[in-house]
């Protein structure tokens, strides 16, 4: 085994968990900040890809897909929150994930009975086609293209929860509701836009995935336990964990492809148990 | 109050429960008459996975059953009697497929089982049926289902099997002297895929050069990708099944392999073609048991086509698809041959039978059941090449039907 080959796969597991990071963030952002465990998380990541595809289609341009369609099911995300989790805040937290549950066969119904059980072809931009020569092998531009677009995301979400009011308020509300409404903040406004963001995130993560997938209704079953397993590693509630855990993982899976790939979904789970074993809240997981 | 509410629930729950009784044709109603004509109708029941990675390809084949079924109904039945399908989600689960078998056979009492889509799922109902002394014509590849260790009389395999793929498929896709390397899903069907390849490139005179396996359903290959392209194969196999197919496919394509080498798969699904678009399945290779060109060269590919766009608003049927009429349709034409649905007959009539209702004669090979088949090589056509919307393919070649592309009796461990 080459060096080149090991620099390579250790590239590709950084590809991946980018990949994974972006379909874990939505869901580790509505828990961290809402405590509400969304089960609904992979089929809106399946709405994502299928939005997306609608209005590049009805655009002619994948770049529209990309921007609208998060923004839509971002907004059709508030309308949940508003309509049906907002009624269980303060109750068990089974309530919201048996809603979003439901919600999930919910949402994957309706896609088949709009858009058929068959997959649909999601065709990669034309200006990101090929591939690109990275001195070590070749990877495919769409892919480094996706890295890119974590990146600028997460300093985005970095820079607004960190660096601004907003963000603060944030921090504070997840940290201590009742201090905050006390304080005067309408927190319910907060949650919403939160819940919101969480769900756009998810459909983003489906529109970047459709050109490297095959887009339909049942993609986004897998995802829902991918984002989990990242989710949990990195620590209930921590964005930084989710960030190292889908590195972590991408890379734990792309090592395992060196000498065993069949492993390669398994050994997500076993580096799961392996952590929580050493770290029972994960690796950034708040201490009670 | 209440209570009178409740009694009033429960009389008309009981008596929902009798109706039900009565039209499953339940013994315990005492009137043989009702359930006689009840009995009359010969069910089939029809396990495949409606949910999961196959789904696509599970529904186009409940799609050609039904059709099968209704064309018989049409015509009178068969001895007269009526057939029903009953369709059930085996889940692309082994024991999902064998729970709603079983229920199927106690519970519904059906004739005869055709289905599972799945070589690890059809081992599974195999079992069951074989254990109960039920027909089960089993319409998806395996190899182990011929061999004698899962063989019973009741056990018969409409659909084409690894070995006779794969050796069409290599015969005219792989050549002397190339590099092999092979990327396959790591269960029945991928194991059982290698296996036919790799004998299939020894007669050839071709070479292995690596394989890799990938869980069933992963939804990215991304990983695996340097590790095929640094074996620096001339064909790359990928035996895999349903949307892996699509997936892998596209992904290599992502990566820049078909620059480097010709890809190559056991059996070219018409749905996954249509998931991923021309340009990622250009100028792949691979097997199918149908197409439905075919009826361009065959009367009964288009009566069988004909029949499926009257009954589908136009669509085609696609090669798994073709299964569920295909299977169906032999076993139902044994069972108007045995003048019913017992079960010793009709097992004498499926070994008698020669029939061609959609991809020319078949018949069922004696000692192990396999139906013996038209295997057909398929070529991915590049977008302008295209005549129509479901002219996804060109056949490269239609190799008849002959036993000596099946392994032989003996090495199934048949007595001579």
């Amino acid at each position: 085994m080459d060096a080149e080959l090991i620099l390579i796969q250790l590239f590709s597991g950084v590809a991946l968990g980018a990949i994974l990071v972006i379909t874990a963030l939505g869901l580790s952002i509505i828990f961290g900040m809402l405590g509400v465990v969304n089960f609904a998380h992979g089929a809106l990541f399946m709405v994502g890809a299928y939005g997306g595809l609608w209005v590049a289609s009805l655009t002619g341009s994948f770049w529209w897909g990309l921007l609208v369609a998060p923004i839509m099911i971002g907004l059709f995300g508030m309308i949940i929150e508003w309509l049906l989790v907002r009624p269980l805040y303060g109750r068990s937290v089974d309530d919201p994930l048996l809603l979003t549950f439901g919600l999930s066969y919910v949402l994957v119904e309706a896609v088949r009975i709009v858009f058929g059980n068959d997959g649909i072809p999601f065709p990669t931009p034309s200006q990101l086609t090929g591939v690109a020569n990275l001195g070590i092998g070749y990877f495919p531009i769409y892919r480094l293209f996706v890295i890119v677009v974590v990146a600028v995301v997460l300093l985005l979400l970095w820079l607004a929860l960190e660096k601004t009011k907003f963000g603060l308020i944030v921090r504070a509300g997840a940290r201590d509701p009742t201090i905050m409404r006390v304080l005067g903040v309408n927190i319910s406004k907060v949650w919403l836009l939160v819940f919101g963001v969480g769900v756009g995130l998810a459909a983003l993560g489906g529109v970047l995935a459709g050109p490297m997938r095959t887009v339909n209704p049942e993609m986004g079953s897998l995802v829902l336990i991918e984002a989990f397993v990242v989710t949990v590693i990195g620590g209930l509630g921590s964005l930084l964990g989710s960030v190292v855990a889908g590195l972590l993982v991408g890379i734990a899976i792309s090592m395992t492809a060196l000498f065993a790939p069949e492993l390669g979904t398994i050994v997500m789970f076993a580096l799961m148990a392996l952590i929580l074993l050493v770290r029972p809240r994960g690796l950034f997981g708040k201490t009670a | 109050m209440s209570d009178k509410i409740d009694s009033l629930i429960r009389r008309k729950i009981s008596r929902r429960a009798a109706l039900v009784g009565l039209s499953a044709g339940a013994s315990f109603i005492a009137m043989p008459w009702v359930a006689r004509a009840a009995d009359d109708t010969i069910r089939i029941g029809f396990p495949t996975p409606l949910t999961g990675p196959y789904a696509a390809e599970a529904k186009d084949q409940v799609k050609s059953a039904e059709l099968a079924v209704k064309l018989v109904n049409d015509k009178g039945g068969v001895a007269g009697r009526k057939v029903e399908l009953l369709v059930r989600d085996g889940k692309l689960n082994g024991g999902e497929a064998a729970t709603r078998t079983l229920e199927l056979i106690e519970k519904d009492k059906v004739h005869a089982v055709v289905g599972a889509l799945s070589s690890a799922v059809q081992l599974a109902v195999n079992e069951v049926t074989r254990a109960r002394g039920v027909i089960y014509v089993s319409i998806s590849q395996s190899d182990t289902i011929n061999e004698v260790k899962d063989f019973s009389k009741y056990t018969f395999h409409e659909a084409l099997n690894p070995h006779m793929t794969t050796a069409a498929v290599a015969r005219h896709a792989i050549k002397k002297g190339n590099k092999v390397a092979h990327l396959v899903a790591d269960y029945a069907y991928g194991h059982e895929m290698l296996r036919g390849f790799k004998r299939a490139l020894t007669t050839i005179g071709a070479e292995s050069v690596g394989e890799l396996l990938h869980p069933i359903g992963a939804p990215d290959y991304s990983t695996l990708m340097p590790r095929l392209r640094a074996m620096k194969p001339d064909v790359l196999c990928i035996s895999n099944f349903g949307r892996d197919q699509a997936n892998s496919i596209k992904q290599a394509a992502d990566f820049g392999m078909k620059q480097q080498m010709k890809i190559v798969v056991p059996v070219l699904l018409h749905n996954q073609r249509l998931a991923v678009g021309p340009e990622v399945f250009e100028g792949v290779v691979g097997g199918a048991n149908y197409y439905w060109e075919l009826e361009q060269q065959l009367p009964s590919a288009k009566a069988f086509n004909d029949a499926f766009r009257a009954a589908n608003g136009g669509a085609i049927p696609t090669d798994y698809g073709a299964y569920g009429f295909t299977g169906i349709s032999s076993l139902l034409l044994a069972m108007q041959a045995a003048g019913g649905p017992d079960t010793d007959k009709v097992v004498a009539a499926l070994e008698g039978l020669k029939y061609d209702v959609a991809k020319g004669a078949q018949h069922y090979r004696k000692c192990d059941h396999q139906s013996v088949q038209s295997v057909l090589v398929l070529e991915s056509k590049k977008k302008a090449d295209m005549k129509s919307a479901n002219d996804f393919f060109k056949i490269v070649e239609n190799e008849k039907p002959s036993e000596d592309v099946l392994r032989s009796c003996k090495e199934l461990g048949f007595p001579a």
